[in-house]
């Protein structure tokens, strides 16, 4: 059996290494600060009362019993929020996005999912929190939901919102829906295509609402001064993100507001939106005592933001061949309460790992009465590639051509132009499918009854945007790396490492600390697979901030011109006189005396991000009376560019997969009849435990990222799009039949047997 | 969850007086991990908890050839499965004691709490009402005994009258030539509340080739487990054969009668009694001759 191998171009001294991470001392003896252990003298505990019903009109609410209740500081609700002072004229264009944003934290006028805050009471403690929330009295009127796209975009569904137009591929309708817009991707001639192709296929897919499952909860304290400064403590991936969002919905300058991220819990996009800040920061304002704030796991499922559930339509045809020739594709995403679902990226990610001469894509964003969607690894690419993989697995069964092969004769590379416009550079699909190729599992027998094996590629663009990096040298010649990117997934060590790489010092020699959104320049999300990349690239940059004030430096202390002096693996030589050199130690304990310390600054906002795409194979068993399927084995290859921490590649992978692996067999929202979820909790919400999980193989490949000094590109998000459709074809061809709707769970495959 | 009263007895006789004190608003703790979880989820709510695990006669577990085992009603899963005469002699009890939850949960949970918390998913239930079991109670007027299949009365409801404590479960004494089984199906592999659940126990006659008796008993298809008392009778007297089994398999599903919620459909849990009933079966007649 073979695991783990990476295959690499370019070797260096500390990138591309596996080394020990800052933070996994105080994570295993359980030192870290995580949002619930925040304690401040006098702090609040607060609960939120949340709607009970999936739809419905708030015709009263009385607070009044509960702001009585011994014990109780605050009680807020939408009328705290500013918007509810603001009128239409004073916010002009903004005055919708800001409604739902504001909406969204606290309900107004009607509640639009199970969950929605109504109401929020901070109190002595936690019991007497909770039993200040009985004491509210809301008056509802139930409305009834509109819970898939399916229902929503009936002529006569449900209408969350009156005053939702759909914007249609730019124009706004004339009559309020359910769908908040309708965009189109197109390419060459599709009804040309599809003359040329000797075989054409067309089928319909959904797959349902699942959540990210992060294993800590979300969690906010907040102090609100008296002098009008605000202090948050959460659990975020974006801590300048969520000063935006406080700032936006709490109408209060971006200057009075510091977040400060503590460790988190795992994210994976779920926690970037402020979903408690606003209201911990009310409940603090109204009271004068800061303020915390925690879900339950129940919450959790119910408010924050799950990845959509989809209806998705895929026509593909191919020659003879094994050329696609055309492809008209339609999908259809839930939103969630508000528009936002991540349907465009989905259309963008639908057909990115093919050339595909003709092409159609319809994408349309439509408000369900579910909790308002949010990223999730990948966000919109897992759905896409179910159905279009899904299509393509059909299509190589009748053209009887090997996937890997078919895949390979029409796989994107470099000058490709993608349907939705922008055109390849160097990117390592190629590399990625003739590695799935060559792979043992590949050429494996697998035999036995109710036994198949699938295959599947998938994309993600990965991301740039901002990030900001200072280093500073210390008088023992390490050096302290102040960050703005929340460590989720090693990346302390992964931006350390390329600091150290860039400075010529050993990685124990950099000590990163991740800080608050006062003392680091603006940096993005921990998200979008841009970490690695974008902060690392702020690392290198801040890094030769510092190597040229060493150069200066010693340039200074040896009466040089700085062009005469070299800096070469953290040393400092003199080009024409041998006897004048430093290392980077030496330099550094002279620092005080020769003018005082350097400190390397960056802020940068990298354009060269590297396109990201992986292959799966995967075996799995179904038992025939049961339905159950067992992974028996799952390999899974992709482009890193360069893996600058192997390990934590490794981890990327492994856990996007055991999240794909969930999503395809067993996750899923099941709601009642009138849209209240019934499965909220990790019992019944049925992510894979060790015992359902094979060990998942993975396999490396590096085509370096020509956009990124030492060629990363992101790896977090393209190990969760494979495995949908890879599990599906493999249970498609174990039974004979076709998997068209996920979660494949026992029952489905029993549906699907008989 | 709110403020509550504890107390420890060391007597049956000091927890019957604790429990009849506080009437209806009283509940017994054994392992806990039914009860804890739902005072704090606010399913149920309770103004006296009374501790029981510091009371001998439910902490024992003994095994007499004549008497049969007899099970403390708070003595942990991993007592069970690591003592050696059940492992020798019931291993059908097994087979539900070291699934439940997990190596964690088995420190704690006991066949008892399992019993008395009477959900319709209970796995300890259907093995003990197809192996005979017996529950033995104490209260303010005395002890009875009631058989476990009549035990359970509804979703989280049973037989006990406010007061009263379930002592322990008695099981008879393994007949010569028999065997048990139990099997629940999960999507999971742990961690799940079975979507359907089979226990089945077997008595052979001395050739291995014809079933003496059967009983066979059901879970997760009812408000209650079910007995299925004629699924068990068909097999007595019969062969031991694919059609004895399909049979009792065919009567063992029209004695469930499931409904459709998130953890699955009528028509699955129907179908799955039927597997289950037939890998029982089979597995119980290897363990009455002694295959396994
Ligand atoms: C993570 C987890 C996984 C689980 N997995 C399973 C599973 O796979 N299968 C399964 O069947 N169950 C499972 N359970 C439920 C639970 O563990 C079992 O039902 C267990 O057997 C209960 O035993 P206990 O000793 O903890 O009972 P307790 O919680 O102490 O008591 C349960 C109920 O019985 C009452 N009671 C207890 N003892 C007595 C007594 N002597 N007299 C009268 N009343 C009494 C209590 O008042 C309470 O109502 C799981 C629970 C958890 C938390």
């Amino acid at each position: 059996m073979t695991s783990n191998i990476v295959l690499s171009e370019v070797e260096y001294n500390v990138v591309g290494k596996r080394h020990v991470r800052p933070d996994g001392v105080d994570k295993v003896t359980g030192r870290a600060q995580y949002g619930a252990d925040v304690q401040l003298a006098g702090l609040l505990q607060a609960k939120v009362l949340r709607s009970p019903h999936a739809h419905a009109r708030i015709k009263s609410l009385d607070t009044s019993a509960a702001e009585r209740h011994p014990g109780v500081y605050a009680v807020v609700t939408a009328a705290d929020l500013p918007f509810a002072s603001l009128t239409r004229e004073e916010l002009g264009g903004d005055y919708q996005r800001l409604k739902f944003a504001s909406n969204h934290v606290l309900a107004t006028d009607k509640t639009l999912f199970k969950g929605h805050p109504v109401a929020a009471v901070a109190a002595d403690s936690l019991h007497v929190a909770e039993e200040a929330l009985n004491l509210i009295k809301v008056e509802y009127e139930v409305l009834p939901p509109a819970m898939t796209v399916k229902q929503a975009m009936k002529p006569n569904a449900s209408l969350l919102h009156d005053d939702l137009f759909t914007s249609e591929l730019g124009e706004m309708s004339d009559k309020p829906s359910n769908v908040a817009s309708h965009m189109a991707f197109e390419a060459g001639d599709v009804e040309q295509g599809f003359q040329q192709a000797d075989v054409v296929l067309e089928r319909e897919y959904e797959t349902a609402s699942v959540h990210q499952g992060y294993i800590e909860p979300h969690n906010s304290t907040a102090f609100w001064n008296a002098d009008g400064q605000l202090n948050i403590w959460c659990s975020t991936q974006g801590p300048f993100v969520v000063r935006t969002n406080v700032a936006d919905i709490l109408r209060h300058p971006v200057s009075k507001v510091k977040v400060t991220p503590m460790e988190i819990g795992g994210g994976f996009g779920g926690k970037i939106t402020a979903y408690l800040e606003p209201i911990a920061a009310l409940l603090s304002r109204k009271s004068g005592r800061p303020v915390k704030l925690l879900m339950t796991r129940t919450e959790v499922f119910e408010a924050s933001g799950p990845a959509p559930g989809t209806w998705m339509k895929v026509k593909l045809g191919a020659s003879r061949d094994g050329r696609i020739t055309a492809a008209d594709i339609f999908l259809a995403f839930e939103a969630g309460a508000y528009p936002g679902s991540p349907v465009m990226q989905g259309a963008a990610c639908a057909l990115a790992c093919y050339d595909v001469p003709n092409a159609r894509i319809n994408g349309y964003d439509v408000v369900v009465n579910k909790p308002k969607t949010a990223a999730y690894r990948a966000p919109g690419s897992p759905q896409a590639a179910f159905a279009v993989e899904s299509v393509i697995d059909e299509i190589c069964e009748q053209l009887n051509v090997d996937p890997l092969e078919f895949r390979l004769r029409n796989a994107s590379r470099e000058g490709v132009r993608r349907v939705e416009g922008p055109v390849f550079r160097r990117i390592g699909l190629v590399e990625c499918l003739e590695a799935a190729r060559n792979h043992d599992h590949y050429s494996a027998p697998l035999e036995g009854p109710y036994r198949g094996r699938g295959v599947a590629a998938g994309f993600w663009f990965n991301r740039g945007f901002q990030s900001a990096v200072n280093i500073s040298v210390n008088p023992d010649g390490t050096v302290n790396l102040i960050e703005g990117s929340v460590d989720i997934g090693g990346s302390r060590a992964s931006i350390a490492q390329q600091a150290a790489e860039t400075l010529g010092i050993a990685y124990e020699d950099v000590k990163p600390t991740v800080v608050d959104t006062d003392s680091i320049g603006y940096t993005m999300v921990t998200g979008g697979s841009r970490t690695t990349f974008a902060t690392g690239w702020a690392a290198i940059e801040a890094a030769e901030d510092v190597k040229t004030q060493m150069v200066e430096r010693a340039a200074q202390i040896w009466d040089a011109s700085v062009d005469d002096v070299e800096y070469v693996d953290g040393v400092l030589s003199h080009k024409s006189d041998p006897e004048l050199r430093m290392t980077f130690r030496e330099l550094a304990r002279q620092l005080l005396g020769t003018g005082g310390g350097i400190t390397g600054a960056s802020n940068v906002d990298p354009a060269g991000e590297g396109n990201g795409f992986g292959v799966h194979v995967v075996d799995v068993e179904v038992d025939p009376d049961t339905g159950k399927v067992t992974i028996l084995r799952y390999t899974a290859v992709q482009d890193a560019g360069k893996a600058i921490h192997p390990s934590y590649v490794e981890g990327q992978m492994q856990g996007g997969v055991v999240q794909g692996i969930g999503w395809a067999l067993n996750e899923e929202y099941f709601f009642s009849d009138q849209g209240q979820m019934m499965n909220s909790s990790f019992l019944d919400y049925r992510m894979p435990t060790a015992l359902d999980l094979p060990m998942i193989d993975t396999v490396i490949v590096e085509v370096a990222n020509p956009g990124h000094p030492y060629g990363v590109r992101g790896v977090g998000e393209v190990p969760i799009v494979p495995p949908l459709p890879a599990i599906a074809s493999a249970i498609s061809h174990a039974i004979g039949a076709r998997i068209n709707r996920l979660p494949a769970n026992p029952g489905a495959v029993l549906e699907a047997m008989s | 969850m709110e403020a509550i009263e504890y107390t420890t007895p060391k007597t049956i006789a000091e927890a019957v007086q604790a429990m009849a004190s506080a009437g209806d608003r009283a509940r017994a703790l054994a392992g806990g991990t039914d009860l804890l979880v739902q005072l704090r989820g606010g399913r149920r709510s309770a103004d006296l908890v009374v501790d029981v695990k510091d009371i001998p006669e439910l902490n024992e577990v003994s095994y007499n050839p004549q008497s049969g085992l007899t099970i403390g009603a708070a003595a942990p899963c991993y007592q069970i499965y690591a003592n050696a005469d059940v492992a020798a002699n019931y291993p059908g009890l097994v087979d539900s004691a070291s699934l439940i939850g997990s190596i964690q949960i088995q420190g704690r949970a006991s066949l008892g709490g399992n019993l008395c918390n009477s959900a319709p998913s209970a796995d300890a239930i259907p093995p003990m009402i197809a192996m005979g079991g017996v529950a033995n109670i104490a209260g303010p007027n005395g002890t009875r005994q009631v058989a476990v299949e009549d035990f359970c009365t509804g979703p989280g409801r049973n037989v006990l009258e406010s007061g009263e404590l379930l002592v322990s479960i008695n099981i008879p004494a393994p007949a010569p030539n028999s065997g048990a089984n139990y099997l629940r199906f999960i999507p999971r592999n742990e961690m799940d509340i079975a979507v359907a659940g089979v226990g089945s126990a077997v008595v052979l006659d001395s050739s291995g080739q014809n079933f003496v008796s059967a009983r066979i008993a059901l879970a997760s298809v009812a408000p209650t487990p079910v007995f299925a008392r004629e699924a068990g009778d068909s097999l007595a007297g019969k062969a031991v054969s694919d059609e004895s089994i399909e049979e009792a398999a065919r009567l063992a599903m029209e004695a469930a009668v499931p409904i459709t919620d998130m953890r699955g459909t009528v028509r699955q849990r129907i179908h799955l009694v039927g597997v289950l009933t037939r890998r029982t079966l089979n597995n119980a007649i290897r363990r009455a001759r002694g295959e396994e």
